[in-house]
């Protein structure tokens, strides 16, 4: 693998990272929330979607459209109903819950679809590829790094051109006073999870078509999301997706120097940036 | 015909008692100010009837409406508006969107809009980019103003305009009131500026140590009764 080859594919892993990282973005830049059970929400989601596939023999595709509005009302249901309650001034609550939800969803997993490693069959689209001159990209990756783009364009234009972005900037900075501007907070978070459950959805398509998953692999994907969200500037959208691909990047460098090395270089460049911007490269200037 | 009523209202903060029985109402089209002295209670009052502190329902009328039990959202809702203390603009927020946000939970027809808003305050449409925390605090001021306007509301609840600004600015923003009265609005201001708060007031309830001491119309009361509504002392 060259240099430049290591640099495409990276990038390309980057917009699967930042597919995780978004929704985990999302929910903590409104709630200063972190969902600990963020990557079992998108493995719940995978296996959403590899049920119709298989008990309805839908297109993927196809399938995950009808997951998409399940996993936003779960969301929604999920913050208005336990998430909120433990919304305050002591962030340990919300940290206990989602460890603890985290498990449940493994565990209500493990029961209804074992421990056995699973796919998402895409046909001949797994392996249709791109010749672009010196390298050649598979059609999956392209288009996960495209549909990270789309989503990531998407979240900036609720953010920051629609009335509801502006309540969840508003409620963001001050709820109390977001109150007074007949803004809701509960429902107003409960929307933000829900859409941030619509975003693991996307992310768990990709998930499912370009690798095998199994109930257990969640909280190992929460860790690439948590670092792409963090190198990026908490709550930052644009942020994450230079977060995913700079863990992208590191991964397929660390790789090409020696293939044990893959893992250990997304994690070193994460470091890197903790130590010189422990901010983030995007902090809010609010935070 | 009253709007807006507060019967018997107490309020409490743990177990500190902040209300003592208050007994205030406001007439349609009227504009009455509340002053005290600091931890008169001033605020607390405001705070009960826009919801943000929880009271018995028949605590608060709005058109012989209880709506003591009512959150701040739902108090908004039906047409009571808040200038919180502090002006409390959302700094992630540019001016412009300050104002928008005010007339999220109640998109009502009427006097005020983003334009009408702009001729109120000029200033604010030069400034309409920026973010709101990036303004003085008289432009701040001018914002939640504008803010609450945005909504319409048939009652406007001002917290403490002229605390921490130069008398200069003061004045700028209370010349705003008369229009603010015309569109329609009625409005109850509470104000440690006596002399800004009987100029602009029709009536005027004075409050210490949770407690109305003294109300009536400007013309009617004289400084000596003010000052030991005020302090409790003679002048």
């Amino acid at each position: 693998m060259n240099l430049l080859d290591a640099l495409v594919q990276g990038i390309l892993l980057g917009g699967l990272y930042a597919l995780f990282a978004a929704g985990l973005a999302l929910v903590f830049g409104i709630m200063r929330l972190v969902n600990l059970a963020h990557g079992d929400l998108i493995v719940l989601a995978a296996f959403l979607i590899l049920a119709l596939v298989t008990t309805l023999g839908l297109n993927p595709f196809a399938a995950a459209l009808i997951v998409l509005p399940l996993m936003f009302a779960a969301g929604w249901a999920l913050q208005y109903l336990i998430l909120n309650r433990t919304l305050g001034p002591d962030i340990l609550p919300p940290l206990l819950v989602t460890f603890g939800l985290s498990i449940v969803i493994q565990n209500g997993l493990l029961e209804s679809f074992s421990a056995d490693s699973r796919r998402i069959g895409l046909g001949t689209l797994e392996t249709q590829s791109l010749n672009l001159g010196p390298v050649t990209v598979g059609l999956m990756p392209l288009l996960t790094f495209l549909s990270a783009v789309a989503v990531i364009v998407a979240l900036n234009l609720i953010f920051y051109r629609t009335s509801l972005g502006r309540a969840f900037r508003a409620t963001s900075d001050d709820a109390v006073t977001a109150g007074l501007m007949g803004i809701r907070s509960d429902r107003i978070f409960a929307t933000a999870t829900g859409l941030a459950a619509v975003v693991a959805t996307i992310a768990a398509l990709y998930l499912g078509a370009r690798a095998n998953f199994d109930p257990t692999i969640g909280p190992a994907r929460l860790i690439y999301a948590f670092e792409a969200v963090i190198i990026g500037g908490l709550g930052s959208f644009w942020g994450a997706l230079v977060g995913g691909i700079i863990i992208g990047v590191s991964q397929t460098l660390g790789a090409t120097i020696n293939p044990e090395w893959q893992i250990l270089a997304g994690h070193l460049a994460f470091l890197a940036v903790l130590l010189f911007r422990p901010r983030g490269l995007f902090p809010r200037s609010v935070d | 015909m009253t709007l807006l009523a507060t019967r018997n209202l107490t309020a409490f903060y743990g177990d500190f008692q902040a209300l003592f029985g208050v007994d205030l109402s406001l007439q349609a089209g009227e504009t009455i100010a509340i002053i005290g002295a600091n931890g008169a209670g001033k605020t607390t009052l405001m705070r009960s009837i826009s919801g943000l502190l929880k009271n018995l329902p028949e605590q608060v009328l709005l058109n012989g409406r209880p709506i003591g039990g009512f959150s701040a959202p739902d108090v908004m809702a039906l047409g009571i508006a808040m200038v919180p203390e502090g002006r409390r603009l959302f700094p992630s927020l540019t001016v412009e969107e300050n104002l928008l946000i005010g007339k999220y939970g109640r998109s009502v027809e009427g006097a005020w809009t983003l334009d009408t808003i702009y001729q109120l305050f000029p200033i604010l449409k030069e400034r309409r980019n920026n973010p709101g925390t990036a303004l003085s605090g008289g432009q701040q001021q001018m914002v939640a103003i504008g803010r609450a306007l945005m909504s319409n509301p048939s009652v406007l609840l001002c917290d403490e305009l002229s605390l921490g600004l130069a008398p200069v600015v003061i004045r700028d923003i209370y010349a705003a009131f008369p229009r603010i009265k015309a569109s329609g609005a009625s409005i109850v201001i509470v104000e440690q500026d006596i002399g800004q708060a009987l100029k602009v007031a029709d009536r005027i309830y004075c409050m210490m140590e949770g407690r109305i001491t003294l109300s009536g119309a400007p013309d009617e009361i004289s400084r000596e009764q003010i000052h030991a509504a005020y302090f409790g002392t003679h002048a």
